[in-house]
Formats: C-alpha cells, sequence, structure tokens
C-alpha cells in the first residue's frame, strides 16, 4: 500500500493512500463523532457529524468519506468545524421526540452520547425548534419494533440489511423532510419477508429499531408462586454479555452470569449448551443417514430461526435439505415440560421457560404453531442479551462482583462442541467432531474455518470424503445457496447462520457491534471449547443419561415427537 | 426524401410551448386550406422545433421572404393563405409588435428579441424539421463527428474541447475538456458517456427545446465525446414530463442508427457506439451526476459522496463522462468551426455562449442564446423588451432554484461564470427571472426555498432538516409573525448548509435566502419590525381595503370582483368592505373608476 503524507492538528502523519481522513485521525488519538458512520458498512457520508476543516481552503469536509491526499492540512478541533457539527446535531435534535428517559437506548444511545460530548444545551435546539415528524410506532411481530420518530436517517439499518442481509427489507422512501426508512408498502416488519434477524437493531445508533421487550413478562413470571420459572442461556451470552458491564469483548463470564440469573430469582439455570450437544446426536444421527443413502443432500442446518426463515421466503425448493431437528433452545423447552418435570418432580404446568439468546428471530421462533410439541407453548418467553442485562442492572446486580456459579445439574452440563454452536463454523464442527468418531472411532482435528464469508472443508471419515461448507451473514448464504440450487457445488454438509459471525453478532447481542468485537466474541467460546474437559457431544453424561432414561436413541419415536420440527414456504415479496 | 421544389415554405413551430397554444390544429387547418386551393404542390409545410419565443405562439414563418406570424390562430389560416401565399400581401396585424416602439416588424431577424441573440445550441431549433435527419445532415450535421472519427485521435478532440473553453452549461461550470480528460483517462475496460437531460429549475426549458428541436446535435455530441473518452455506450436521463423530446429523440436514434452513424463501425473507423432513453421520474435531485447514475442503476436517486467521482467510478461502477444537453449542442459547432472560433465568441474565463430562459416581469419572454458577457441589462431591456408599462425593476432571479437574485446596481453586470458567482448568484442552468416592484423578495424566497426542501432527497441533515427550518422562519416571516433574530438565523442556518450539505442541491438551496438577505434586508426588516410587506404579497400583513363612502358612486362594479364576497351594497349607494372577510387581495382598487378604494 502506498502511503500519503498529511497534517492533522498540527500533526505530521503518514498512513495508507486508502485511508479515510477519519481513518488517518483515529491513528494520532482524535475519535472524530460520527453517527451514519458504521466500519463495517459502505459509506453513506449523510449525517455530516463528522465534518473537518480543510486549512487549505476552509471547506468543510465529511471526514469519513473523505479520502487522505498528500499534503491535505486538516484542522478536526477549528471552532468552524466545531460548530457544524454541533448544528447537524443540533438540527437532528430539533426533528428527535428527546424522550430519552423512556428510551431503550437511554445511557446507550450514540447520538445521546455525541449531544453530550459536545455540551448541546435544550435552548441551542429550542431555538430552531419546529414542526416534527409523526409515524406510527410498528410494533405488530413479537420480534422487532420500529419506532420511525427516532430514526436519524443515517441508513445503517438499509445498508446491513442490503449489504450483508441482502434482504433489503428497509429502504429510505418519501423525500425532503418527509424522508423515512420504511418497508415496502409501509407494511409492517413481520408482515414481509424480512428474517427478524435484528441486525437492523445491532446497527441502529438510536433508539428506532430495538428488540419487542418481554422483560415484564418474565418479571409477572417469577413473581408468580405458581409459577416454577426455568432458564436456560444460549451458548454465545455468556462471551458477550460481560460487555454489558464494562468487561472486554470476548471475556468469559458463564459462572458470574448463573450466579446473576440465581438472584434474579428463577428456579432452575441451565444451560442451552447441554440441547446444542443434543442437537448435535439428533442432527449427526440425521446426517448419518443422508450420506448413507437415505436423503437427499447436501444437509443443511437448521438451528437459526433468521436462517429458517429466510430460507422459507427465498428457498422454499431447499426446505427439503433442511435438518428437522430443532433449534437447540426448542429442544430445550420441550424437554423442560416433560423431561424436567418428570425427574425433578414438579407438575409440568407450573413450568415456565424463559430463553436467553442473543437472538431476535428466537421470538419469532417461539411463537410458530408447528414448534411446540408439549401442552403448552414450549418456550414462555425469549430475553435478548441486551434484555438480561437491564433485568440484572434493574436488580441492583454488581455483576463484576458476583460469586462464580455451576449451572443446575439435569440440563447444565455442556461439553465445547456446545458451546461452539454460538459462533459461525460451531455447529459444523461440533457435529463433524461426533459423527467422525461414531463411524471411525478416530478423533476430528479442527476444522479451523474462518468467521467471515463462506468457507469450506474437506472431513477424512474412514475412506469417505465428507464436504462441509458454512456461510454467515444472509448475503453470503444467498450466494452459497444459489450455487447449490444451480448444482455447481457438491457440499455434504452445510452450517448456515444468519447473523455475521454467527450467534456472537446476532440481533440481540450489546451494542455498538462491530466485526472486531465479534471476531474478539468468537474467540472467547473457542478458549471455554479448548478448555472443556469434555469437547464432544456424544460423551456429554447428561445426554447420555437424557436418551437412556427418558429419549430412547436418537431420531426414536420420543425424539421425533419432541425434537423435530416442519417448515412451510412463505411468500418471497 | 421528396425532390419536389416549392415555391414556399411555412415554418409551423410544433415546440410543447407553441403546441399547447394550438399549433397541431393550425398546422392542420393549414394543410386543408392549402390543399382547398390546391397548393399541396407549391407550398411545403414543415414542423419545426421551438423558436424561443413561446409567449407569442403559435409562431408561423413564411419563407423565402422570413414574414414572422405570431399568435396565429385557425381562423387567421384562410387569410394568410389567400393574401400571403396567393397575392404576396404581408397579413400585417399577424405580425410582431415591439413592446417599446409599437412598431410593427415582419422578419424574423430583425425582431429585437432576435437580432440580438447569438445561436448555436439553438442554431436548428425553429429552422429544421426535427424529424427528418437529412433536414440536419443538409446543414452540416454529422460533418463534426465524421471529421473527429476519421482523422482526429481522441487525444486531439480532447485537446480542442479544452482549447475552446467550453464549461458545462448545466450550472457547475466545470471545464468539459478537462472533464472529458479525466474520464479518458480513467483505465477500464468499459466506459459509458450519459447526457444529462434531467432538467429541473422550474421554468427552464432550454434542454427540453434543444432535444424538441434539434435532438441529433445532441446526439452527435455525445458521439464525439464517446469517442473521445472510449465509451462504446451511452444514456441520455431525460424526464417522462418529456413525451416530446422523448419521440423526437427516439426517432433520432432510429434514424441515426438506420444512417449508420449509431451502432458498430460507425464511419468505417471501427468505432462502436449504442445510445439508451433512461426516462426518469421527474426528480429534481436526480440532475445531480451521483444521484442520476443511482437512478439509471435502478436505485433511489440519492446523491453519494465525490470522490470517487464518475470519471473514476461511475454508472455500474465504470468510468463515465456526463454532460448537460446544451454543453453536447454545443461541441460540434465547436469541431466544425474551430475551438479558436467559439473561443472568440464570450469572455476570457466564459466562452461561448448561453441559454436563457427569460421569463418572470417582462415583455418579451422565452428562450434566449446570448453571448457570455452580454450585461443582464441588454437580455432585459433589449431582448426581452423591458418591463410592463409603469412598471419599475426590482430584481432578477438567475440560476434556478438554487441561484440568488440581484438588485438594480447590478444590471450592468456581464453574464459569465465568475461574476454571477461574486455577486452572489449563479449561472445554473439559465433560468432567469426579472421582478418589478409587485414582487415581495421574502415571498420570491420562499417561494424557491420550499421547491428545494420538497425536492431534497432526505439524505444529509442540513439539507433535509436545515432547509426544512428556513423554510419555517420565512413561512413566519410573510405571515406578519416573524420575530428578532430570524433573520440572523436565517443567515446562520443558511451558510450552515451551504457549508456541510452532501450534494450541489443542499449546498446551493440556501442562496435565494441569503443573497435576498443581502440585497433586501430591508424588505425582511419591514416584514419582522413593521408588519408590512412593501410589495402588498404577504397577505397577512396587508390591510383590509376601504371604500370612501363620500366618493363612491355606487357602481358595485367592485362587489363583482371581490373573490371572497368581502364587499356588500345597494346599487348608486355606498358600498362597504368587511374587513374581517378582506384578503387583501386588492382585485377591487382597479376596478374603482373613481377612486375610492384604497388599502386601510
Amino acid at each position: 500500500m502506498s502511503k500519503v503524507k498529511l497534517t492533522i492538528d498540527g500533526q505530521k502523519i503518514e498512513v495508507d493512500a486508502d485511508s479515510s481522513i477519519l481513518d488517518a485521525a483515529k491513528e494520532i488519538g482524535v475519535d472524530i463523532p460520527v453517527l451514519c458512520y458504521h466500519p463495517d458498512l459502505t459509506l453513506h457520508g449523510a449525517c455530516r457529524v463528522c465534518v473537518v476543516e480543510d486549512e487549505e481552503s476552509g471547506n468543510l469536509l465529511a471526514s469519513c468519506a473523505t479520502p487522505v491526499a498528500d499534503g491535505m492540512n486538516i484542522n478536526t478541533r477549528s471552532q468552524k468545524a466545531r460548530k457544524a457539527r454541533r448544528k447537524n446535531v443540533e438540527l437532528l435534535l430539533a426533528n428527535h421526540p428527546n424522550d430519552c428517559l423512556g428510551c431503550d437506548r437511554n445511557g446507550q444511545c450514540e447520538l445521546q452520547d455525541i449531544t453530550h460530548a459536545l455540551g448541546i444545551q435544550p435552548e441551542d435546539v429550542d431555538r430552531i425548534s419546529g414542526e416534527e415528524r409523526v409515524f406510527e410506532l410498528d410494533t405488530v411481530g413479537p420480534a422487532l419494533k420500529r419506532d420511525p420518530n427516532k430514526c436519524i436517517l443515517c441508513g445503517r439499518c438499509v445498508r446491513i440489511c442490503e449489504e450483508v442481509q441482502g434482504v433489503s427489507a428497509l429502504q429510505f422512501t418519501q423525500r425532503g423532510f418527509n424522508s423515512i426508512v420504511t418497508t415496502a408498502f409501509d407494511l409492517p416488519q413481520a408482515e414481509i419477508n424480512c428474517a427478524n434477524c435484528g441486525q437492523c437493531a445491532t446497527v441502529c445508533p438510536v433508539g428506532a429499531i430495538t428488540e419487542m421487550s418481554e422483560i415484564e413478562k418474565v418479571w409477572a413470571a417469577l413473581e408468580d408462586d405458581d409459577k416454577h420459572v426455568v432458564v436456560q442461556t444460549a451458548p454465545s451470552i455468556q462471551a458477550t454479555l460481560g460487555e454489558e458491564f464494562g468487561y472486554e469483548p470476548g471475556t468469559v463470564v458463564t459462572n458470574k452470569m448463573v450466579a446473576a440469573l440465581r438472584r434474579i430469582g428463577f428456579d432452575k439455570v441451565f444451560s442451552t449448551d447441554f440441547a446444542a450437544d443434543l442437537t448435535i446426536l439428533e442432527e449427526g444421527s440425521e446426517f448419518l443417514k443422508k450420506i448413507n443413502g437415505e436423503g437427499e443432500l447436501p444437509h443443511i442446518t437448521s438451528c437459526c430461526p433468521g436462517w429458517v426463515k429466510y430460507a422459507e421466503h427465498n428457498f422454499p425448493d431447499l426446505l427439503k435439505h433442511l435438518s428437522s431437528a430443532k433449534s437447540p433452545m426448542q429442544m430445550f423447552s420441550a424437554l423442560s415440560k416433560t423431561y424436567y418435570p418428570h425427574q425433578a418432580g414438579v407438575e409440568d404446568e407450573k413450568i415456565y421457560t424463559v430463553a436467553i439468546m442473543p437472538c431476535t428471530a428466537k421470538k419469532f421462533e417461539k411463537e410458530r404453531e408447528e414448534i411446540n410439541s408439549t401442552r403448552f407453548q414450549d418456550t414462555d418467553a425469549v430475553l435478548t442479551t441486551r434484555e438480561l442485562a437491564r433485568m440484572i442492572k434493574e436488580m441492583g446486580i454488581n455483576f463484576n462482583s458476583l460469586p462464580e456459579e455451576e449451572f443446575d445439574q439435569l440440563m447444565g452440563e455442556s461439553t465445547g462442541a456446545g458451546a461452539i454452536f454460538g459462533t459461525t463454523g460451531g455447529v459444523a464442527e461440533a457435529a463433524a467432531r461426533t459423527v467422525k468418531e461414531k463411524l471411525t472411532g478416530e478423533p476430528l482435528e479442527r476444522l479451523n474455518l474462518g468467521f467471515r464469508g463462506v468457507n469450506s472443508a474437506e472431513v477424512n471419515i474412514g475412506d469417505r470424503t465428507v464436504t462441509v461448507a458454512i456461510a454467515n451473514g444472509l448475503g453470503n448464504a444467498e450466494k452459497l445457496l444459489e450455487k447449490v440450487r444451480a448444482g455447481e457445488c457438491d457440499f455434504d454438509f452445510i452450517e448456515i447462520m444468519a447473523c455475521p459471525h454467527g450467534c456472537v453478532g446476532g440481533g440481540g447481542q450489546p451494542r455498538p457491534a462491530t466485526n472486531e468485537k465479534k471476531d474478539k466474541r468468537a474467540d472467547g467460546l473457542k478458549k471455554i471449547d479448548d478448555e472443556s474437559f469434555i469437547r464432544k457431544s456424544h460423551e456429554n453424561p447428561q445426554i447420555i443419561k437424557l436418551y437412556k432414561e427418558f429419549l430412547g436413541e436418537p431420531l426414536g419415536g420420543e425424539s421425533h415427537h419432541l425434537l423435530h420440527t416442519t417448515y412451510k414456504e412463505r411468500p418471497k415479496n | 426524401m421528396n425532390d419536389s421544389i416549392y415555391r414556399s415554405h411555412v415554418l409551423v413551430c410544433t415546440g410543447t410551448g407553441c403546441v399547447s397554444s394550438g399549433a397541431k390544429n393550425l398546422k392542420t387547418t393549414l394543410e386543408e386550406e392549402l390543399a382547398d386551393k390546391d397548393l399541396s404542390s407549391e407550398i411545403k409545410i414543415v414542423e419545426t422545433g421551438c423558436h424561443g419565443f413561446c409567449e407569442k405562439g403559435p409562431i408561423m414563418i413564411v419563407y423565402p421572404e422570413g414574414v414572422f406570424y405570431c399568435e396565429v390562430s385557425e381562423d387567421d389560416v384562410a387569410e394568410v393563405v389567400e393574401e400571403h401565399l396567393l397575392k404576396g400581401r404581408t397579413v400585417e396585424r399577424l405580425l410582431f409588435r415591439e413592446p417599446m416602439t409599437e412598431e410593427q416588424i415582419p422578419s424574423y431577424k430583425d425582431i429585437d428579441f432576435y437580432k440580438k441573440q447569438q445561436r448555436i445550441a439553438l442554431a436548428n431549433c425553429g429552422k429544421i424539421d426535427p424529424e427528418d435527419i437529412d433536414e440536419y445532415i443538409a446543414l452540416g450535421g454529422y460533418e463534426a463527428a465524421g471529421e473527429v472519427l476519421t482523422n482526429m485521435s481522441s487525444q486531439e478532440v480532447i485537446d480542442e474541447i479544452k482549447n475552446s473553453g467550453l464549461r458545462g452549461r448545466g450550472g457547475g461550470g466545470f471545464p468539459t475538456g478537462l472533464k472529458w480528460q479525466f474520464a479518458k483517462n480513467s483505465d477500464s475496460d468499459k466506459k459509458y458517456v450519459i447526457c444529462n437531460a434531467d432538467e429541473g429549475d422550474p421554468g427552464a426549458f432550454m434542454d427540453r427545446s434543444i432535444l424538441e428541436g434539434d435532438p441529433h446535435k445532441v446526439i452527435e455530441g455525445m458521439l464525439i465525446a464517446a469517442y473521445a473518452i472510449g465509451a462504446d455506450e451511452g444514456y441520455v436521463y431525460v424526464r417522462a414530463e418529456y413525451p416530446l423530446a422523448i419521440t423526437r429523440l427516439e426517432k433520432a436514434i432510429e434514424d441515426s442508427e438506420k444512417y449508420g452513424l449509431l451502432g458498430d463501425n460507425i464511419f468505417s473507423s471501427g468505432f462502436n457506439f449504442k445510445l439508451h432513453i433512461k426516462k426518469g421520474a421527474g426528480a429534481f435531485v436526480c440532475g445531480e451526476e451521483t444521484a442520476l447514475m443511482a437512478s439509471i442503476e435502478g436505485k433511489r436517486g440519492m446523491p453519494t459522496p465525490r470522490p470517487p467521482y464518475p470519471a473514476v467510478r461511475g454508472l455500474f461502477g465504470k468510468p463515465t463522462n456526463i454532460n448537460n444537453v446544451e454543453t453536447l449542442a454545443n461541441i460540434p459547432f465547436i469541431i466544425t468551426e474551430g475551438s479558436d472560433e467559439f473561443s472568440k465568441i464570450g469572455t476570457e474565463n466564459s466562452s461561448g455562449t448561453k441559454v436563457f430562459a427569460l421569463t418572470g416581469k417582462i415583455n418579451n419572454t422565452g428562450l434566449v442564446e446570448v453571448p457570455m458577457g452580454t450585461t443582464l441589462k441588454e437580455v432585459i431591456y433589449e431582448i426581452g423588451g423591458g418591463l410592463g408599462a409603469g412598471k419599475k425593476f426590482k430584481a432578477v432571479q438567475t440560476g434556478g432554484p438554487s441561484g440568488g437574485c440581484l438588485p438594480e446596481k447590478y444590471l450592468d453586470l456581464p453574464i459569465d461564470y465568475d461574476s454571477l458567482l461574486d455577486a452572489g448568484t449563479m449561472m445554473g442552468s439559465g433560468g432567469m427571472v426579472v421582478m418589478d416592484e409587485d414582487s415581495c423578495m421574502v415571498d420570491v424566497a420562499r417561494f424557491f426555498l420550499n421547491f428545494t426542501q420538497s425536492e431534497s432527497c432526505g439524505k444529509c441533515t442540513p439539507c433535509r432538516e436545515g432547509t426544512k427550518r428556513m423554510l419555517e422562519i420565512l413561512n413566519r416571516i410573510t405571515s406578519g409573525d416573524g420575530k428578532d433574530g430570524d433573520i440572523e438565523l436565517l443567515e446562520e442556518l443558511g451558510h450552515h448548509i451551504k457549508s456541510t450539505s452532501l450534494c450541489g442541491l443542499g449546498q446551493s438551496a440556501p442562496n435565494p435566502v441569503l443573497s435576498t438577505i443581502r440585497y433586501f434586508r430591508d424588505e425582511y426588516e419591514a416584514h419582522i419590525h413593521d408588519d408590512n410587506c412593501p410589495a402588498g404579497v404577504c397577505k397577512e400583513l396587508s390591510s383590509a381595503y376601504v371604500i370612501d363612502e363620500e366618493a363612491c358612486i355606487g357602481c358595485g362594479k367592485c362587489a363583482k370582483v371581490c373573490p371572497v364576497d368581502a364587499i356588500s351594497g345597494e346599487i348608486k349607494s355606498a358600498f362597504v368592505i368587511d374587513a374581517d372577510i378582506c384578503i387583501a387581495c386588492g382585485a377591487c382598487e382597479p376596478e374603482c373608476p373613481v377612486d375610492a378604494i384604497s388599502q386601510g
């Protein structure tokens, strides 16, 4: 990369020629405020909050969108630049509800942070105030809530949905002051081809898109003496929850999380990792049948509800390739209302099952009619990582000083294989470990599939080579599946995760999220796997006990009834 | 081709302006009348493009004499045929009358409106049948393209354009040759040229007239540009509201393809060029290059940050050169007449001519093409025939909705890119609106800002939110609720929007407000501090009219014109105006034969 020399705030600096002024300033420790800019998305240049002054011309330049040039002399701190930034933020605030107290993002809002940093006072906004937009909220679906009145039109949601997910559920419409980000024909997000992945919510700098909260429902259940509230935590939560309490991304906080859940008042604290191991046994058995000629290859995973809904809209012809195994969350929930009350001696109708998930699509998954195998709705409530953090804070629990506690027994034991379900490639790797060892008795070396884009690997199982491919991000999934559809590739096992990086990058994870953070979160899960005493799903003693005492064989009658599901075609619109 | 020799040609303008004043029926009636008199083989009717003098339409010119008839109706046809075409006598009552002197002018070239003009881009408009490629060729059409493709290297072409000093006529004024050079220098397997015909300024119609009146000239300009930069494909981005322009362009492309002037191996040079038309939906912002390209690609017409410039990464990610219609219409002249000849016209830094859409409170409205450096006064008074009787010049607005308003002291300003910019306005695509003492400058600013505000794409904060706030302040001022500090706030917001907006729309949207504050601050102050609109335009600031009971003769004429029925009374006794109903429109005042009505 060729280099460019320039001056920023009087400091001479040499940077890569393809840097922006924003990047270059970062190198000398200057963080220019941004709103529409996001490191993982294309440049938009719309908010004009990152303006800096070109000392030569006196012009204001959007630092995110202006490439560096030789001899440039930039002032990021001039009064002119600071005033212009303030004015643009004031203009945004003049058309913003400014009802921070009741906002989901209060205390974690990028607009609020910038307003504070720039020292903007209410009277600065009052001076220019006038008409404000009034739009209806979209609260129709179970997963996502949109409040267009809070939207600052930064376009991050539009870009991530189009560029990364390839769904384009959201777009700008109208002109000028009436501009709005919305769905086609203003339909509720729940009635279009939205996968509910919630990537829009992870990049939104304000409270315009977020999850439909179920916190109050869960508090009510916890207060109800007639309810026995069981909680499960998805594999990725243990590597992301810490961020809400000041830990570095990727810090593993499993045991503090368990302690926090007990203090909140859950009767039993279990791990979805346990059910991930169970999924591997069911799905692995299914895959084994397919490679033995019973069923069509490729075998495609189905544990990600965002991916499943996307497939129902866009690849109905490939639904027959999807594993019929339920997601770990739903397997766990089915067992929590059958196996668990049976073992624990609790009446099944008293059980209330809460799932802590990295995901907004899980809120939709639990509402699927065909997903229920018990007399009840199998999963009663789904909370995102963010919602759990809020409950912990509401309880006044000092997370950092909590003792380290262990999951409850029966459905709390997990393996390294279960933990890596929370990141891209984890399911494929966990499945391969079990399948290879069951068939050959030989252990599997690491697959070492990359975190980004589409990756593939070959696994030698006896005299047969099994080809494995993974895709994370629906845009990548689309590329891979178009090839499958066209018969241009010959994979045996395909793992798909709707969110970039898999569940560590889920729509319910701490904000703001960047690829850099997601890499660290994934590393956290790999670390759990590396340090696990048991690393193969089929060696999980609680799983062995479960089959022996309750389910019988994988894919058997009881397993089939409780642990498998069906899919249906949905309109492509 | 028809080889008959006619003794006379009757040119009937069928530009959009004349068509809307009845040119199509006029032409049909003329055909019937000629057939009736058995003259069809002696006299040829030619449908032409726009003459520019749309206000006087329908226009008809009879050659070889060159007699110019205006406001010709179907009822006049019989007389024109009988008197002029049969007996050789001019029909005087249909001749143009100079507004200042009342003198009747028979010949096209002697009319002030035309004689001060120098037509390059509009040279063939109104002269040839735009749907007949042979007429274009007969006047030297496609000679320039032939010369370029067979005798010149692409660099020689660019050097010639650079040497001509031609600058973009769409508003930016960027040197055309340099733009071509950038696109040529970009290395790529595929390049595009685009003709920007997304003419969006209210009142401006030069691009439409060129496309309607001389479409081949634009195609030839594009062909030369494509050769110069190495493009083999082009788009004309034209708004769907221009159906006639589109029809004629389609015909022109079809004919050029038939003649081998578009397509493969043009002039046996090995050069290929395919041309498409892309119809736009009429968003003003799509005139901005990056938004225009997004629109062609099927995306929302929204500007993107530059760099990368289109010359590096443009349409479908490929190097692209975009020129305005009028810019392209100058290219053939530069090649055939030479760049030195072109640069002799105009001023040192703004060579050539510029077409203006002259409109407002002026006698002769229409399209005019004048050499750069012509003063505002020459255009307004000599070509435009001055203002209405007894009316005093107040301001001239140039540059379309993003331009500025200049007061009387600038009448001697030569019209060129830099002088206009220095004075606080701009060339823009050539809108020129003349205002007299009856125009309220605050209201004018509000009108233009309302346009840009509603046409903003809504992408960047300052343009989307800022212009709205400015408009709210202007609405407040014009409705009598202005307050101390409003003018300063308008200036603060205006300068802010100009300096931080993403594209040219936002960067220029505050111009009408800032320039009117600069030159007519007293009018703003009168609205705010004295609750007075000096021009009497802002109704909410105007007090009701009253009738002097003593003077009133009870004729009732005032009551008849009152649009809100505020005036009542018995005939032959004094009438009264209900002040609560009166909207102070002033319609009654001139109706009173005894001057009994005045504003209270």
